[in-house]
């Protein structure tokens, strides 16, 4: 099964993201330090909303939230439990 | 009125306006400005009084700039960036060894600060370098082809922003503080514009050399969304405020002399003096509303960083760069012939050079450009005072 992470990193890769491959950085390795800059962090942000078909709310619009895989990871499971429970 | 802006009005008043035409005129640093400057302590002021300095608060630096803009817009600019780099050492510096000393210099000493942000290669994105830092056991080395260092020859020191690593991509940036002694610069081009001719933006290649400790500890990218870009927004606008906020003194005292010509009629400028000091309102308005915006995300690193305040700032931006014009241009409509001209006390004409600088330093464009690809995510903030 595709886990969210996966998905995520599909998100990153087809996108173009970053300039360096997903695949040689771990879930919590700086997705800045390797190269994500803020016009590419909105388009990741469109992509993953797509993807999973979601919105992020205004307030995990912010750095910090796409900073890592990980991080990534936490806000999109927060809003998928949100769904359900709605 | 504060201490702080008696001073500034005082040095603005008795110094800068005295040398404003000169600096105009030929091009050159407001030296006497910055000596008055000093000698009134105005320059440190935002440091904590922990390190020296009496501390304000970004409202009162405001309204510093604010100030300085009615006298002599190149001193206000100069002044602006300079409390722009400032910020960055108080907010972002006081948990490394240098850069508390330097707080301490700053407030001491009354150091002058520079910053080399813009480089050659980089197609004007100040959020990519080429230049890298490059490490060697304590010492760093540093070479930087910078298209701009405003005032670079007669600061005191430079917060020039580079790659981390050689390694490092474009984006991964830090600002490294170097100080007179550090660096040796070679001037590159020249600085012969249309307005703000005092800020003396030549460029030059910086090669400068320190110790690692000098590398302020948070990336770039965070110091530049918490606090050089909302501090440059807001002290820039607020001393465009102060450009037209002199234009419009102008025009008033234009109309109410006409006006004691003829008492009992309306002078032909008075109606469009009522729209420029609406306009002028409407300006304030913006600068004051985003300074509280500012002033309550302080302290929060969630908040500064956050879509919906970048977007806040970059509006503040484009929006009072282009009614800076808009202000200074109902200004000479009201003046006539003698606001066109250089020779009367009603000429506004250096205002409308300088203001037409704002819409440019950082391109309106370029922020247009980043709130239209913010906004693709960004949802709407349907309340009015949240």
């Amino acid at each position: 099964m595709t886990t969210v992470t996966d998905k995520i990193r599909e998100v990153i890769r087809e996108g173009g993201a970053l300039p360096v491959d997903i695949a040689t950085l771990g879930d919590t390795d700086d997705l800045y330090a390797a190269g994500l800059t803020s016009h590419a962090t909105v388009n990741l942000m469109l992509g993953l909303e797509e993807k999973f078909d979601i919105e992020f709310p205004d307030r995990l619009l912010r750095r910090r939230t796409f900073e890592s895989v990980a991080a990534i990871q936490a806000a999109i499971t927060e809003l998928l439990d949100e769904k359900v429970a709605a | 009125m504060s201490d702080l802006l008696q001073r500034a009005r005082r040095v603005g008043a008795e110094v800068a306006a005295r040398h404003a035409g000169a600096v105009d005129s030929q091009a050159r640093f407001p030296r006497e400005s910055f000596a008055a400057l000093k000698a009134e302590k105005l320059l440190g002021v935002m440091v904590p009084t922990a390190f020296g300095g009496p501390g304000a608060s970004i409202s009162e630096i405001l309204s510093l700039c604010h100030a300085m803009g009615q006298y002599c817009a190149s001193t206000a600019m100069i002044y602006a960036m300079h409390q722009i780099q400032v910020a960055c050492i108080v907010r972002h510096g006081q948990e490394s060894a240098w850069h508390r000393t330097l707080l301490q210099r700053l407030a001491g000493e009354q150091l002058l600060l520079a910053s080399a942000t813009s480089e050659a290669g980089v197609g004007g994105d100040v959020r990519s370098s080429v230049c890298a830092v490059e490490v060697d056991g304590a010492r760093l080395k540093l070479s930087k082809n910078a298209t701009v260092i405003s005032y670079g020859a007669d600061a005191d020191g430079i917060l020039v922003t580079a790659r981390r690593t050689p390694d490092s991509p474009a984006s991964d940036q830090v600002i490294v503080a170097v100080l007179k002694g550090d660096y040796r610069l070679e001037q590159t081009s020249t600085w012969d514009t249309l307005g703000m001719r005092g800020t003396c933006s030549n460029g030059y290649w910086l090669h400068a050399t320190g110790d690692v400790a000098q590398i302020l500890p948070l990336p770039y990218a965070d110091i530049s969304a918490q606090t050089m870009l909302p501090t440059s927004h807001l002290t820039w606008s607020s001393l465009w405020l102060g450009i037209a906020t002199d234009a419009v003194a102008r025009a008033r005292t234009f109309v109410r002399a006409e006006a004691r010509k003829k008492a009992g009629s309306l002078p032909p400028g008075a109606l469009r003096l009522a729209e420029a000091v609406n306009l002028l309102q409407l300006m304030k308005s913006n600068v004051v509303a985003a300074a509280k915006l500012y002033e309550q995300a302080l302290g929060s690193a969630e908040q500064l960083t956050a879509l919906s305040f970048a977007v806040a700032m970059n509006n503040l931006k484009t929006g009072t760069s282009q009614m800076a014009v808009q202000v200074v241009n109902h200004a000479l409509l009201i003046c006539g012939i003698s606001g066109y001209r250089n020779d009367s006390d009603f000429s506004v004409g250096r205002h409308l050079r300088d203001a037409h600088s704002a819409a440019l330093m950082v391109s309106n464009d370029r922020i247009l450009a980043n709130t239209a690809n913010l906004l693709l995510v960004l949802k709407d903030d349907p309340g009015l005072f949240s």
